[in-house]
């Protein structure tokens, strides 16, 4: 039977299971369309690109496989591009389609045509530009194979509008992509690794986005226990250990407790699961952890001994490797570390509330965490209000946190928050943004309308652009520029206009009571709650500072830097 | 033929899939890591299916590292480090007319 490239394209994303796409259509994507409207697959329409590739993300996000975006040629394309950057930094399985303007064109400065190939090469594992539609056969499953293999990733397929209309003859369907197998582990290596841990005195494992990927939090947590050892997670491990565990210290780094940081700079051996030793996580790298042996397990060779070196390191699935060093680490307890960590966890707090009045940040946050079920999806978008969650949120599993950690992409959280409601829609997902993220992707209130998901957004609105606004209090001796919208938009009428619940505390007699019924009113809502505009967020490490330079509130006044 | 290259020199020969886009790959990876790549030759095998590309690199301590990342690349099939001895770029030098 002949079938088009583009009933090929939508005849392989069915074989491979997809369910949905987000995408937007356009000129040199019409045939792609045309195949889908014939397809089980449902096309979650978005307003903006950007916004469907952050659906797609959000999708792939919570359910730990690769999902799908489609764009048109040209401005399709670009404005897909900061969500595709965006799942390179956080190792996410996402699938671009792109569609191109014909193979003839290619080269002609014709309508709506970019250089796809060349934009994306730089922020994927992998990229084509596919030049026949025999080739499809081919490249669409090796797309996935490629975003799910070792380190998962986001790989991108541009489609000239020629080869999506030529017919070929299919005899044969190839399989669905597998996820191949991971490097095999050295014994060696595990051998040493065990004997490290053997001896040492004031052990600490480190949890990153790795450990979420390969699915192996509840081994690593009875590894901890087995053991007895303290954990830190990275911004991206968070959830990876339930935050309430008593092993469970929080997030390192620059914005960690000061008990967290402390923790690692006594410690006598790191064993870093999953992690890549990120600065916003270490600080000035040759600082970090110094008394420490250090173990890093990664599934991806190149992140071995690029940031830290380390005395063991283990490339490799880190479930394999845990459940290794569980059957062969003896148990452990250490009650002089454990009296030392809990000494430093009791002298060295993260400072809670040191502003008055009902909305500071964090007695927000842990009300929200009371009002909503614990296994609810977590989404944020980039700012204060992110590193606040962060830091505060009683996360109780993986895949509970979605935050745009590496890139760190304002506009993140509503198309997210819209993927992972897509994906889970019996799950209620709150997405806590600030008043300068929520308007970068704003459109997307109509696609949230428009499938009425329960996604509950919250916007902690200082009408400032609030982590810029600390940087320049804390470093640039208070010279603000460019960091205040001085006409505050009026987010919950906004919300209303768009279709979906809008309310705003500041207008309500009692705040917290209209806050619990919002959370509580099934569908979608968004909920302005002002916030105290000095508010910052401490500890703050220094850019390129070691982590035991830790800011702790804001300079007397007039001070600067 | 002297060659007069920093300390730091190191060669490294890649077999890659002759496809297109495999050059832009390799050197998109150089470019945005910030590897010093100081010179580059690419030719098809005999069964014209895989290209070898040798080149020159300035980069001494991050040596591991460029050729894991380098690994990494998909149409990328093998990545080896030469010793001193190949005169591959002295060679091509005489061919530039330096």
């Amino acid at each position: 039977m002949k079938y088009s490239g583009a009933q090929i394209v939508v005849k392989l994303l069915e074989r491979q299971g997809i369910r949905m796409v987000a995408g937007i259509p356009g000129g040199a994507s019409l045939p792609l369309y045309d195949a889908l409207s014939s397809s089980s697959i449902r096309h979650i329409l978005a307003r903006h690109e950007q916004g469907a590739g952050f659906i797609a993300q959000g999708m792939a996000r919570t359910e730990g496989r690769p999902a799908v975006c489609l764009a048109s040629s040209g401005p399709g394309a670009t404005n897909l591009l900061t969500a595709v950057a965006d799942a390179k930094m956080d190792s996410i399985p996402l699938i671009a389609i792109t569609g191109q303007v014909p193979t003839a064109l290619i080269g002609t400065d014709a309508f709506q045509e970019a250089d796809t190939f060349g934009l994306m090469l730089a922020i994927t594992k992998h990229n084509w530009i596919v030049r026949s539609a025999r080739e499809l056969l081919e490249v669409i499953p090796a797309a996935f194979r490629i975003a799910m293999a070792g380190r998962p990733g986001p790989v991108a397929v541009d489609i000239p509008k020629d080869v999506q209309l030529e017919q070929i003859e299919v005899v044969q369907w190839p399989e669905p992509a597998l996820i191949p197998a991971p490097p095999p582990l050295a014994v060696s290596e595990l051998e040493q690794a065990a004997a490290l841990l053997a001896d040492a005195q004031r052990p600490v494992l480190m949890l990153g986005g790795g450990v979420v990927h390969a699915g192996c939090a509840a081994a690593i947590q009875s590894l901890a226990e087995q053991l007895e050892l303290f954990t830190v997670a990275t911004f991206m491990g968070l959830g990876a250990m339930p935050s309430t565990h008593r092993l469970f210290l929080g997030m390192l780094g620059m914005h960690g407790a000061r008990y967290t940081n402390l923790v690692l700079e006594e410690c006598d051996l790191l064993l870093a699961a999953g992690v890549r030793f990120d600065d916003r996580a270490t600080g000035e790298a040759a600082t970090f952890c110094r008394q420490a042996r250090i173990i890093h397990i990664d599934i991806d060779a190149s992140e071995l001994h690029k940031i830290k070196s380390a005395d063991v390191a283990i490339n490799g699935d880190v479930a394999q490797a845990v459940a290794y060093l569980r059957a062969h680490c003896p148990s452990a307890s250490r009650p002089s570390w454990r009296q030392r960590v809990t000494a430093l966890r009791a002298d060295y707090p993260l400072p809670i509330d040191e502003h008055a009045g009902e909305f500071t940040p964090y007695r927000l946050l842990s009300q929200i965490a009371r009002l909503v079920p614990p296994d609810c999806v977590v989404v944020t978008d980039v700012g204060q209000h992110q590193m606040w969650t962060a830091q505060v949120y009683p996360f109780t599993r993986p895949r509970q946190w979605l935050s745009s950690g590496g890139l760190g992409t304002m506009g993140f959280g509503l198309p997210a928050a819209i993927g992972a409601a897509l994906a889970q829609p019996q799950r209620t997902v709150v997405c806590i943004s600030g008043d300068g993220s929520m308007l970068m992707n704003i459109q997307e209130l109509d696609t949230l309308a428009e499938h009425g998901l329960n996604v509950k957004i919250v916007v902690l609105n200082n009408q400032h652009l609030g982590l810029v606004k600390q940087q320049q209090a804390l470093f640039y001796g208070e010279r603000y520029l460019g960091i205040r919208n001085r006409r505050a938009a009026d987010l919950a009428a906004i919300a209303r206009a768009m279709g979906i619940g809008g309310i705003d505390l500041q207008d309500c007699e009692h705040p917290l009571a209209a806050l619990d019924r919002a959370l509580a009113t099934p569908g979608p809502v968004l909920i302005n709650v002002p916030i105290d505009p000095e508010a910052m967020v401490f500890p703050m490490v220094p850019s390129g500072k070691a982590n035991r330079d830790m800011i702790l509130a804001r300079p007397a006044a007039g001070g600067g830097a | 033929m002297t060659a007069t290259y920093n300390s730091g020199n190191a060669i490294l020969q890649l077999t890659v899939r002759n496809h297109p886009g495999v050059m832009s790959h390799i050197c998109g990876l150089f470019a945005r890591r910030s590897y010093n790549m100081e010179a580059i030759l690419c030719l098809p095998l005999a069964d014209r299916r895989y290209s070898q590309v040798w080149l020159l690199l300035d980069e001494d301590a991050r040596l591991e590292q460029v050729m894991r990342q380098t690994q990494k690349l998909v149409d990328v099939i093998d990545v080896r480090r030469h010793d001193g001895a190949v005169d591959i770029f002295p060679r091509l030098r005489t061919v530039v007319g330096e």
